[in-house]
Order: structure tokens, then sequence, then C-alpha cells
């Protein structure tokens, strides 16, 4: 009898141990693992949606679109959905997280089943794909660009990346704000209206003056944030930066170069200067501050002026509280002080090239060629492209009045119908690559800080461009 | 019966050792291999022998980083461990509300990386603001900040190990020592941390190991601001991989050599504290 218990209560107690050691074994475990669990959930969050819905009837073909802009993505699940009830062929659309296009496509086409298209962005994106990219010179939707030289084009002259979407960048402006400034007592400039703004010394007078009077205002700065938390700078190290290199380019005759001399590098450190010294935010915090920040502050209010593109509009509008009004939001084109600047319209180009994957069968590729067409052909496809994506589409397949009507897109297309101007090219296509961007954007973070001085900025300009050129050529 | 386990022996390792082969195995090999070889895609490479190596030390960000990688492992090492075992020495006196204090200090540790390095982010910097500072401004700043979220995070950690050894050692042994008149410190400095050695083994080769790869937590706070200055070599690897065409064989090369790095660093710490332990 007193056996019978003994047994029992030893028995509950080893259980008892049991259940309280692996308790704590998977709480320890669990803590340990934490670190790394989460790198991995990303990139399992980018791989997993590939490996879902592969298609089994593949007599036909079938699309795989490894998509660039996660801001659109809902939009290209309902045109696959579509187009999938329409025609049959099966599409599928996956989106890179933002900022990790590249590292995307490099683990996705690696696979079995990997993207029939995907895109590149210029002819950089071009030298690290062309492995895998198909001439499309024989397309349909080469026959259709309106500008033929926009096309990223291989030694061989074919077409190995068509732009579909022309975006334009400049200052944005309020215009409510700037009313507000022509109106005023205190002013001491002599300028009554945006349309006299036309080149860099009236916008230094009028944003200067402004500073003055910022309070009067209500404006805490003339320009948003100059954003350089880490991959926030592409504003400053690529699309400013192409001003001094088109400007010096357009000199030379010249498409691309091994070396260059920064010729406008004084125009630069204007238009970089005019930016930091009349700014929201004090250049001891700029590094800490990302783009968003900088389209919030516009939407608010707080500024009148931030540089960026016309899918910036998007952030604009989607801002709690935002208080712009639409028909107040203005481009600007930048104006950096070169002689003759008062021609110079927005920097209008792209850095979306669609290819088609080469090591796809050959009926998916054609099936994917397909796909575009009909995405920027069809009357319900343009739909699309023009009021859902809200792109400007090079092709000429689009009639005039299909054109996108959020306020930025419609002031691109006034700056490029106007003859009097001319649009800047994008020659930040030919920066040599990501790593001399970079190096760019810290040097400009010194200076701004006061860390380092603008010798440091021109030699990262300058030597960084030899440099990584020569090591991007090997 | 030792006979049928024998012959079975193969059924019962072969799922285990496939997926070990799988797994951890190939994908090793083909790691070493690629650090050879110049790629886009995994499957597509074409031999370069060693010059993915010689570029590696080429790199000044790499060797800035492994500067950067040895100090704070260095310094958080050091402080993690001494404020975990002080922590532990207090909560073992009995002290009321013990295990509310062991299980509020054990708590960060149940927080991702990521979100904490952003958490910290919002921290520190509110804190910076008010000097027109951000954590971002200087490599420095970045520096301790990474120290003290690494604190943070692991001291709970490492207590609750600390607190088993010091729950671990025999009673008679400390009665021994009052009773032949030691004071606290002598106490502390001969009885009590010779037999926590295994403890200090283990937190050791945790807190260093730990440390030498941070990753996610350096991604987070810093992100290598500014100018890749606070990079450190996890995440240099990663950008020189994904972020420079043409150099993913180089980064491979940088993944090796880390490998490497690692491996010898926590041998070497592992054999030199076990031979401090004390048998009993």
């Amino acid at each position: 009898m007193k056996n019978w218990v003994v047994k029992i209560l030893a028995l509950s107690m080893v259980l008892v141990l049991f259940v309280g050691c692996s308790g704590s074994e998977d709480s320890s475990q669990g803590a340990n693992d934490n670190a790394s669990n989460d790198t991995q959930a990303q990139t399992d969050a980018d791989s997993s949606e590939s490996t879902g819905d592969t298609s089994e009837g593949n007599t036909e073909g079938s699309v795989y679109f490894l998509n660039f802009k996660p801001e659109i993505e809902e939009v290209w699940q309902k045109i696959a959905k579509e187009y999938t009830e329409s025609t049959g062929v099966d599409v599928k659309v996956v989106t890179a997280a933002a900022g990790t296009y590249e590292q995307t496509l490099r683990s996705e086409i690696a696979k079995n089943d990997a993207p029939t298209l995907f895109q590149i962005n210029g002819p950089v994106g071009y030298e690290s794909w062309k492995g895998y990219t198909q001439d499309l010179s024989d397309t349909d939707l080469y026959s259709w660009l309106l500008d033929k030289s926009l096309v990223v084009t291989g030694e061989d002259g074919g077409a190995y990346g068509i732009p579909y979407v022309v975006e334009g960048y400049g200052i944005i402006y309020n215009d409510a704000i700037m009313d507000q400034y022509f109106a005023s007592a205190s002013k001491s400039t002599s300028y009554n209206s945006m349309d006299e703004i036309n080149n860099f010394q009236a916008l230094q007078a009028v944003v200067e003056d402004m500073t003055a009077i910022k309070d009067e205002l209500g404006i805490q700065g003339v320009f948003a944030s100059t954003s350089f938390s880490t991959g926030e700078d592409w504003r400053w190290q690529t699309h400013l930066a192409n001003l001094p290199i088109y400007y010096e380019f357009k000199d030379k005759g010249v498409g691309d170069a091994a070396e260059i001399d920064l010729t406008y590098g004084q125009e630069y450190k204007n238009i970089f200067d005019l930016y930091i010294n009349n700014s929201i935010t004090k250049p001891t915090l700029l590094s800490a501050k990302t783009v968003n920040d900088s389209m919030a502050e516009f939407a608010l209010g707080q500024v009148a002026m931030v540089q960026n593109g016309n899918w910036g509009w998007g952030q604009i509008n989607g801002v709690d509280g935002n208080v712009v009004a639409e028909e107040d939001v203005k481009f600007l084109p930048i104006y950096t002080g070169v002689e003759g600047e008062e021609n110079q319209g927005l920097c209008t180009g792209t850095e979306n090239f669609f290819s088609i994957n080469s090591q796809a069968p050959e009926a998916d590729q054609q099936a994917s060629i397909e796909f575009i067409e009909w995405l920027f052909s069809s009357e319900e496809g343009k739909n699309y492209v023009t009021n859902e994506f809200g792109f400007i589409a090079p092709f000429n397949t689009f009639g005039d009045d299909e054109t996108p009507t959020d306020p930025l897109a419609k002031e691109v297309l006034r700056y490029m119908a106007d003859d009097s101007l001319t649009s800047v090219s994008w020659n930040f296509t030919a920066f040599p690559s990501q790593q001399f961007k970079d190096i760019l954007g810290y040097s400009l973070l010194d200076y701004a800080q006061g860390t380092g001085d603008w010798n440091g900025v021109e030699a990262a300009f300058v030597d960084g461009w030899k440099d990584e050129k020569a090591a991007t050529a090997q | 019966m030792q006979k049928t386990i024998k012959r079975y022996f193969f059924v019962f390792v072969f799922p285990t050792l496939l997926a070990f082969i799988v797994v951890f195995i190939v994908p090793f090999l083909m790691g070493i291999y690629l650090s050879f070889t110049e790629f886009t895609t995994v499957t597509d490479s074409t031999w370069v022998g060693l010059d993915n190596y010689v570029k590696v030390f080429q790199d000044p960000t790499f060797v800035r980083a492994m500067g950067f990688t040895g100090a704070f492992t260095l310094v958080s090492v050091i402080s993690i461990n001494l404020l975990a075992f002080s922590i532990a020495l207090l909560l073992t006196r009995g002290i009321r509300g013990t295990n509310i204090f062991r299980t509020v200090f054990f708590m960060p540790n149940l927080i991702g990386g990521i979100v904490l390095g952003y958490i910290w982010q919002l921290i520190l910097n509110g804190v910076l603001y008010k000097f027109d500072r951000t954590l971002t401004f200087a490599p420095e700043y970045g520096f301790w900040g990474l120290v003290i979220l690494m604190n943070w995070q692991m001291i709970g950690y490492m207590m609750v190990i600390y607190i088993a050894g010091i729950q671990n050692i025999p009673g008679e042994l400390n009665e021994a020592a009052k009773i032949d008149g030691a004071s606290r410190w002598q106490i502390l400095k001969n009885v009590t941390i010779p037999m926590v050695m295994p403890s200090f083994t283990i937190s050791l080769f945790l807190t260093l190991t730990n440390s030498f790869k941070l990753f996610d937590q350096n991604l987070a706070l810093t992100g290598g601001a500014p100018a890749a200055k606070t990079e450190m070599l996890a995440l240099n690897i990663y950008n020189t991989f994904y972020g420079r065409t043409g150099w993913e064989g180089v980064g491979q090369a940088k993944a090796v050599i880390f490998f490497i790095i690692v491996a010898v660093i926590a041998l070497t710490q592992l054999n030199m504290s076990r031979k401090r332990e004390v048998q009993h």
C-alpha cells in the first residue's frame, strides 16, 4: 500500500520535472534564436510567394513578372487576374520589397520557375543582367516607342530594355505659400510671380527672403529636410548630381565618360547650399531624415518646397492631415546657376525598363511580350496604366487624352509640351555604380553637417567616378 | 540488443544525416566554391581563383569593419559579463521580489533584434535631438548606441546563466568559508568565482560570438551610417554581396574569412576557459 503511494508520488514528480524543464528550455531557445529569426523571416517572405502558385498547363506559356514598385502592387495583381480571365494565360506577379529588387531578382532568377519579365534600371543594370536579357527590337512594343533613344541598347545595337514610363523631377512647390509671399508687405525682392523665377539668382533671392519672413508665412523653413538617412539620400547623390553631369556631357557632346572634370561643381554646390541653409531641419540632424519625412513636411504645409519627382504625389496625397490643395502643387525646374538656364525644363527620363528573360522557355517569353503589349495597347490595359498606375507612357498607342490626371504628372506634361524649354535628360543612368552614389552621399552629408568640406564632395565625385568606372569596366 | 541497434544504425541516422547534408554541408561547400568564382546567380559562375580574396583585403571598408567589430566585441563582452554577474550576485541574496527582478531583466531577450534596433534608435535619437545631434552624426554615437543596446539585450540572458551557476554552489562551501573567517570579498574571489567557471565559459562564448556576428541590431540601429563607419562585419558582407554589382564573389570570400575568424576566436576562448574550470 505504502509502496504504491510512493510510486505515484515519484511518478508525478518526474512528470512535473519534465514539464518544467521543457518549458524553460523552450523559452530560452526562442530567445536565443530571436536575433537570427528576423532576418530569416525577411528573406523567407520574399521567396515564399514564388513557390506557391505555379502554372500547370504550360503549353502556351505563362508570365512571371517581378515588380519593382511596391506602391502599385495591388493594381498589378488586378491586371494579372483580369488578363488570365480573358486570355487564359497564367500571370504571376511578385513584388520585391522597396530597395531589395536586385537581390530578390538575383535569388528568383536562379530558380527553375524564374521571372520571365523583369526590369532593369538602365545601362548599369543591363551590365549586370546582360546574360538574361532578350533583344526586343522586333517587338511591336519597341515599334510603338515615341523616343527610341530612351531604349537600353547592347553592344550589338539590340534593344534589351524598353522604357515603360516617363518620369520627371524638379522642385515641387506649394503655390498657396508662394502667393502669400508675393502678396506680403514685408518681402524685400521685386518678384511678383513664379513665372519670373527662371534662374538660380531669382530662386536664391526669393528663397532667402522667404526664410527671413518664414514666421509670417507660417512655415518652418523653405525647403523640406535634405534627407540623409541610409538609403534615403538618392535625391542628392543621384537626382541632383545629374544636373552638373548633364551640362558637362552636353558641353563635351558625350553620353558617358570614363573620367569627369565636374566643371559644374560650383553650380552643384550653389543649389545644395541653398537647400541646407534654408531648410526646416538643422544640418546636424539631417542624417536621421528620410524621404517620407520630407514629403510629410511638404504635405503638412510646414515647408514651401521639396525636390522630388512626379511619383511623389502619392506620398503627398497620402499623408494624414495633408493641407496642400491639389491645384497648388506645382513644379519648378532645378536651377543651379548655369548660363542660359532660363530655358531649362524639368529632368525627365526613366529608370524603369522592361526586360524579357532570355533564359526562360520560348513560350513563356512570347507570352510575356504579348502580356505587356496587351497592357500598353488594349483599352483595358491603357486604362490601368494611365488611371491606376498614373504613368505617363512613352508609346504612340496612347492618345492625347490618355494621360494621368494627378497634378504633378500634369505639370511634367506641361513642361514637356513647352517647346521653349529643354528637358534635362537622366544621365544618372550612366553613373558608375551604387557604390559611387553611396560615397558621394556620405561626402555630401559630411559637408552638410560640417564634419567635412566641399573638397571632399568634389573628390568623391571625380575620383569616385574614375575608380568605380574602372572597377566596373573589368 | 546492441547488435540490433547497430544493424539499424543507418536507418535511424539517415533522415537526420540527409537533412544535415542538404541544409548545411551542401550550402557550406557551395559557399566556399563560390568564393573562388564570379557569379550573378549561384547556378551560373566562372572560376577566378584567388581574385576575390585579393579584393577583400584591398577593400578599405572590410578592414574598417573588422576594427569596428573588434572594438565593439571587446567592450560589450566585458561590460555584459561584468554587469550580468553583478546582477546575478544581487539576485541570489534573497532580496524581496527577486523573481520579479529576474523576469524583468530577462524580458529584453525576448524581443527581436530589428524591433529592438528601431526602438533604441527612437530613444537615443530622442535624447540626442536635445543636443542637436543624431545617432548617425558620427561613428562614436553609433558605437556606444550599439554597446548600450547589446548590453540591454544580453545581460538578462547571461544573468540567468550566472544565477544557475551560483545556486549550484553547495551551501557547505560558503558556510565553511564563513566559519574560517573569510570576508565577503574572499568568499567571492576564492569560492564563488571558481565554482561558477563553467557559467563563465558559456557566457563568454555566447557574448563573444553573438557580438562578433551581430547583424540585425546593427542594421536597424544605424544601418552602417554615417558613411558605413558603423558597419560591422556581417553587415559589410551583406552590403558587399547585395549592394555591389559584380562583387558577389568578393562578398562570398568575405563570408568565408568571417567564418574562419569566428571559428578560431570561439575555439580559442572555449579552450582557455575550459582549463580554468574546477573539476568536482
